[in-house]
């Protein structure tokens, strides 16, 4: 991933004066690649990362393994792409091991999920079995820690 | 004889001689404020890599609480040697060439120790680390300090150094990468430099425990040049590649005669450095070359960053090559280093270190640490902005006016 991609995964709202103070390339230029980016779809889009544990909401999440079979000619892509376009979906992905399909699911209540998951996922064609597993606690999400570590226990001034 | 002597009476003369640390007076002033981001901490924001800490726990969690052989653990020793070996060229034996210190620092006062005799002279370039005078003087040797200026990017030259040499002249210190500089040496400079040693018959101290920090400077070790593994006594440490600094461990590559001489003030003076730490820097040389890059790449960009910006806002500023250190010149704006470290702290709230805190040459400058986050170096660096532009209009308006 080339410098100012993980500049921006790491903070999308960087100023393009910052990243190019940073990189070393005028700002001009910076705008021009991040809109090329965005065009090409490298860039899917920004997102705030936020630590749901400290709102409180009526939210669960789930972490949900799918064994599937695959069909002739499509492999795993219809059932995963038929599983994907289901809201409560949040993310989706091919594993190796021990099951096929991991999807990331939220919902309102614990019932919610399981009502998706007995009801939609399930009686997919196709789907063999499932096995759910509730989120309790968030310590890291996309690189970052949800909790603060201990300020800077450094010397104000040292040599 | 009359009256019986006060505490201060006893101090030896050599040691009152040695003036307070410019650093630590304004460190004094600075603890006594909240809320200062400051850039004046020359040591990494990063913790050490967990996997470091976790083999200091391990060695801790399985009784390893005894002292180590004087020379430290051969399994550390080894793994020096290879580092050393692959990362910068030359060959040392880990049983005859190889002590590990507490820290550089310990490594720098041994070597001084084990060479200089009174009046002897040690020669070294300057703005430089504040340790270096005094470590000189409690040998009872002579610092004999060279400036370097901005306008070569503070590198050292065979030039400057003909003019200090005398007969006296025993060793030659440098520290490449520099603090506060961020100079290097290049390669030419340091065949030139080695040409110098050679024919001066003089000693070189090499204190690189900012050579894993260069960004794209080339790398070149006085050491491996020829002839100047014989002369060379070469200091390096784990505190800054690996924001190791609490660890205090560092170490000393030279001919096996002076390690047997430095080795005799280790052994009476400190026995050894402390396993724990020792056990912390086996992992380190071994599996810890990622983090060591992954630091590196993330004070590249905050170098990058705080140079335009000292630029932006008017203060000359060359471009670091290696440590964390930016340089800036504010001799333009009529305030000593002093008086403007002073007031940055008292208007912004922003602590930098006063250039002549590193010797007269560093008159005119201020160190500023990019060893910071960067969303705090992004708020200094809006903070000194501010404060910069106030003063810039004001010595306008004086001139206009006189």
């Amino acid at each position: 991933m080339d410098k100012l991609l993980k500049l921006l995964k790491a903070n999308a709202l960087e100023s393009p004066q910052n990243l190019a103070r940073m990189l070393g390339i005028p700002a001009g230029e910076i705008k021009r690649r991040i809109a090329d980016y965005e065009k090409k779809g490298v860039i899917r889009g920004y997102q705030a990362i936020i630590n749901e544990d400290r709102l409180d909401l009526d939210r669960v999440y789930a972490a949900i393994e799918i064994r599937i079979t695959p069909e002739r000619e499509g492999g795993f892509n219809r059932i995963a792409s038929r599983i994907s376009k289901f809201p409560e979906v949040e993310a989706l992905f091919l594993m190796s091991g021990g099951y096929d399909l991991l999807a990331f699911v939220r919902g309102r209540t614990l019932k919610d999920v399981a009502f998706f998951v007995s009801e939609k996922l399930a009686t997919i064609q196709g789907v063999i079995s499932t096995s759910t597993h509730f989120r309790l606690k968030t310590y890291k999400e996309n690189g970052v820690l949800m909790e603060e570590e201990k300020g800077d226990e450094r010397l104000k001034i040292t040599p | 004889m009359s009256g019986s002597r006060s505490p201060r009476d006893f101090i030896a003369n050599h040691v009152l001689q040695i003036p307070r640390s410019g650093i630590r007076d304004f460190f004094d002033i600075v603890a006594t404020r909240r809320d200062v981001i400051s850039l004046g901490i020359g040591e990494p924001d990063f913790v050490t890599p967990w996997h470091i800490r976790e083999a200091s726990i391990f060695a801790l969690d399985r009784g390893a609480t005894s002292y180590t052989a004087n020379l430290g653990l051969i399994e550390l020793r080894q793994a020096i040697a290879r580092y050393i070996r692959t990362r910068f060229g030359p060959h040392y034996d880990p049983e005859t060439e190889i002590l590990v210190t507490v820290g550089v620092s310990e490594a720098l006062d041994l070597a001084v120790r084990a060479v200089v005799e009174p009046g002897d002279e040690v020669i070294y370039h300057e703005p430089s680390f504040v340790a270096y005078a005094p470590i000189v003087r409690l040998a009872h040797g002579v610092p004999v300090p060279v400036a370097t200026s901005r306008v070569n990017g503070f590198r050292l030259s065979r030039r400057l150094l003909e003019r200090a040499v005398t007969s006296r002249t025993k060793v030659l210190l440098l520290n490449f990468p520099t603090n506060p500089t961020g100079a290097v040496l290049t390669p030419e400079d340091a065949s030139e430099i080695a040409a110098f040693a050679r024919e001066r018959n003089i000693l070189v101290f090499t204190d690189e425990i900012y050579a894993e920090l260069t960004y794209g400077a080339e790398r070149v070790c006085i050491a491996s040049l020829p002839g100047m593994k014989q002369r060379t006594v070469l200091l390096n440490g784990f505190s800054k590649s690996w924001a190791m600094t609490g660890f205090r461990i560092g170490f000393v590559c030279a001919p096996p005669p002076l390690i047997e001489a430095m080795m005799k003030i280790h052994q009476y003076t400190m026995m050894c450095a402390p396993i724990l730490s020792q056990r912390a820097a086996i992992e380190a040389v071994n599996r810890g070359d990622a983090d060591m890059e992954r630091m590196r790449l993330e004070y590249e960009r905050r170098r990058n960053f705080i140079c335009a910006a000292l630029n932006e806002m008017g203060l000359p500023c060359h471009r670091p090559q290696g440590a964390f250190y930016a340089f800036p010149r504010i001799a333009g704006l009529g305030l000593s280093s002093k008086e403007f470290a002073l007031r940055l702290l008292d208007e912004e709230n922003v602590a930098c270190v006063p250039g002549s805190a590193f010797g007269e040459s560093g008159e005119g400058y201020v160190r500023c640490a990019f060893a910071v986050e960067m969303d705090d170096l992004k708020e200094a660096m809006r903070r000194m902005s501010k404060f910069v532009g106030r003063l810039a209009k004001r010595r306008k308006k004086t001139r206009l006016a006189t």
